[in-house]
């Protein structure tokens, strides 16, 4: 190739041979409306709301640096159980984001403590007017069906910290059975869970 | 009768040939440009790879207004799409496209009637330069005229080279007299005969009149609808004019390896199509010469290249005499 730029003429060639070579190759254009894309991992779609996870702690609205989430609740008392004295817990009104102001920072997902809040790749939300892009809690949910399961790690790379803790817990017992019971009971189903949220309308959580 | 049934038969051939060749033309330029760039091009008009985009352009041509400027000179600007147009459709006439009468009109003169006329499609392009009271059009009109200027006199004198080696000025006769001998013999003057037409045709890198970037299509600045589309048009007929011409005068018209009676047509056909691929790839492949550079071309390698062309040819002929 190199022979033949210095050849006169030769930069003529050159150029022709680029094209044609060009012209058996494939093409790179992709065929969206016919042929969904192919995302990468954790694209950044839409944000989705896994609503039964949501104790209205308010720090993804607090967080959010352009003030895109509006959440209404209100609170309510549950009877007292066995004696002990009434609980009040937070039932959630309205969770809406409004995605004509989201920058999909992601800050709000990476804030919540109780993964609530989950990046979906889904991206075909667009709308003729710029109000419609305000979603309210049913379709934030909706969009749940839509979240992946996430990633494996890489081959090689340092295992979670989940499993880590849920392995060193593993091995606690035994050697604590030899002192006593009462360490390992308390601390072992928490982390036990492997990071997954505490189940549904625990109060444990410490939103109340 | 039988006569007539022939003559109207041929003509029937040819307005057929010069309804769908450039259409051709277009749709493959749309194609192979796009490849050429690592794109698709049309996908969607008609469903199977965009084939009817072309339809669907004329459609969208035919329904737009079609407008005049006030200032400019309306007869003139009427009819300069006509002059651009016809001359190809009448250049199609005299190109035999097999042996034994397989042309529309076997003129004597046929090299002489085919480059006059398509000297006159030029003169469309500087109608409508003159007449559309613009000034990028009259700069790009007198562009056209420059350019005609410098490129008809190599143009003449590459297809002279072929008159002269054939002795007859008849396409036909040319074609006849062809051996495959002539191609390294008389390969200066198909480059320079090829490389002349499309600058005369203003294609791409020679598109300085129509840059339009620079002077918005030149002359057409002013046209839409469907004066403008028949210039477009033009433009793609004259492709197919000049790769037949070129086939016919350099690369021995309906003569291929066999079969030459039954499927000369056929030979015709497929050598002018990869003209045409040439064509297109040429444009897909260089930028736009420049005004200098685009005479430069003409006057200082062109017309001492085919001046050559004709002192060699005599020498054989000569010789070979």
């Amino acid at each position: 190739m190199g022979a033949v730029g210095r050849l006169p003429g030769g930069g003529l060639a050159k150029g022709l041979a680029v094209t044609l070579r060009t012209m058996t190759r494939r093409s790179i254009t992709r065929q969206y409306p016919q042929v969904q894309p192919e995302l990468p991992p954790r694209s950044r779609g839409v944000i989705a709301l896994f609503e039964e996870n949501c104790t209205v702690c308010m720090l993804c609205a607090r967080e959010c640096p352009d003030w895109c989430i509006y959440i209404d609740s209100h609170k309510e008392t549950l009877p007292a159980e066995g004696g002990g004295r009434p609980r009040t817990r937070n039932v959630l009104d309205r969770f809406a984001i409004d995605f004509a102001l989201c920058m999909y920072c992601g800050i709000c997902i990476e804030v919540c403590p109780f993964d609530a809040l989950f990046w979906s790749p889904e991206f075909e939300y667009a709308e003729y007017d710029i109000g419609e892009l305000t979603h309210e809690k049913e379709r934030l949910r909706e969009w749940m069906w839509t979240v992946p399961p996430p990633p494996a790690h890489d081959p090689g790379a340092e295992p979670p910290k989940e499993i880590a803790a849920a392995e060193r817990a593993a091995a606690r017992p035994a050697r604590g059975a030899a002192r006593g019971p009462a360490g390992g009971a308390v601390r072992g189903p928490r982390v036990g869970r492997d990071g997954r949220p505490p189940g549904r309308g625990e109060p444990g959580g410490g939103g109340a | 009768m039988p006569d007539l049934l022939e003559v109207v038969l041929k003509l029937v051939l040819v307005a057929a040939a010069f309804a769908v060749l450039p259409l051709l033309v277009g749709q493959a330029e749309h194609k192979v440009m796009a490849h050429m760039q690592g794109r698709l091009g049309p996908m969607y008009a008609g469903a199977f790879h965009g084939w009817a985009q072309l339809v669907a352009d004329g459609v969208k041509f035919a329904q737009k207004e079609s407008v005049v400027p006030r200032a400019a000179d309306r007869t003139v600007f009427k009819l300069a799409p006509a002059v651009a147009i016809i001359p190809y459709l009448l250049v199609l006439l005299v190109i035999p496209v097999g042996p034994d009468g397989q042309v529309a009109l076997d003129l004597g003169l046929g090299v002489f009637f085919a480059l006059a006329v398509m000297g006159v499609g030029v003169i469309g392009a500087i109608m409508a330069g003159w007449a559309s009271a613009n000034k990028y059009s009259l700069l790009g009109g007198m562009r056209v005229a420059a350019q005609l200027m410098s490129y008809e006199l190599p143009l003449v004198f590459a297809a002279s080279s072929v008159a002269m080696a054939a002795g007859t000025l008849s396409l036909s006769g040319i074609v006849e007299e062809w051996r495959w001998w002539w191609l390294p013999w008389q390969a200066v003057g198909a480059v320079v005969f090829f490389v002349a037409g499309l600058a005369e045709l203003r294609r791409p890198p020679f598109d300085m009149p129509v840059a339009d970037s620079e002077i918005i299509f030149g002359p057409y600045t002013e046209y839409g609808g469907l004066r403008f589309a028949l210039f477009i048009l033009a433009e793609y007929a004259g492709i197919v004019v000049l790769c037949a011409l070129t086939t016919v005068l350099f690369l021995g018209g309906w003569k291929g390896p066999f079969l030459d009676a039954e499927l000369g047509w056929l030979w015709t056909l497929l050598k002018a199509a990869v003209l045409a691929f040439v064509v297109i790839w040429l444009r897909v492949s260089y930028p736009r010469l420049r005004e200098d550079q685009l005479q430069k071309l003409a006057w200082a390698y062109l017309v001492p290249l085919s001046l050559g062309q004709l002192a060699l040819t005599g020498v054989v002929k000569v010789a070979l005499a």
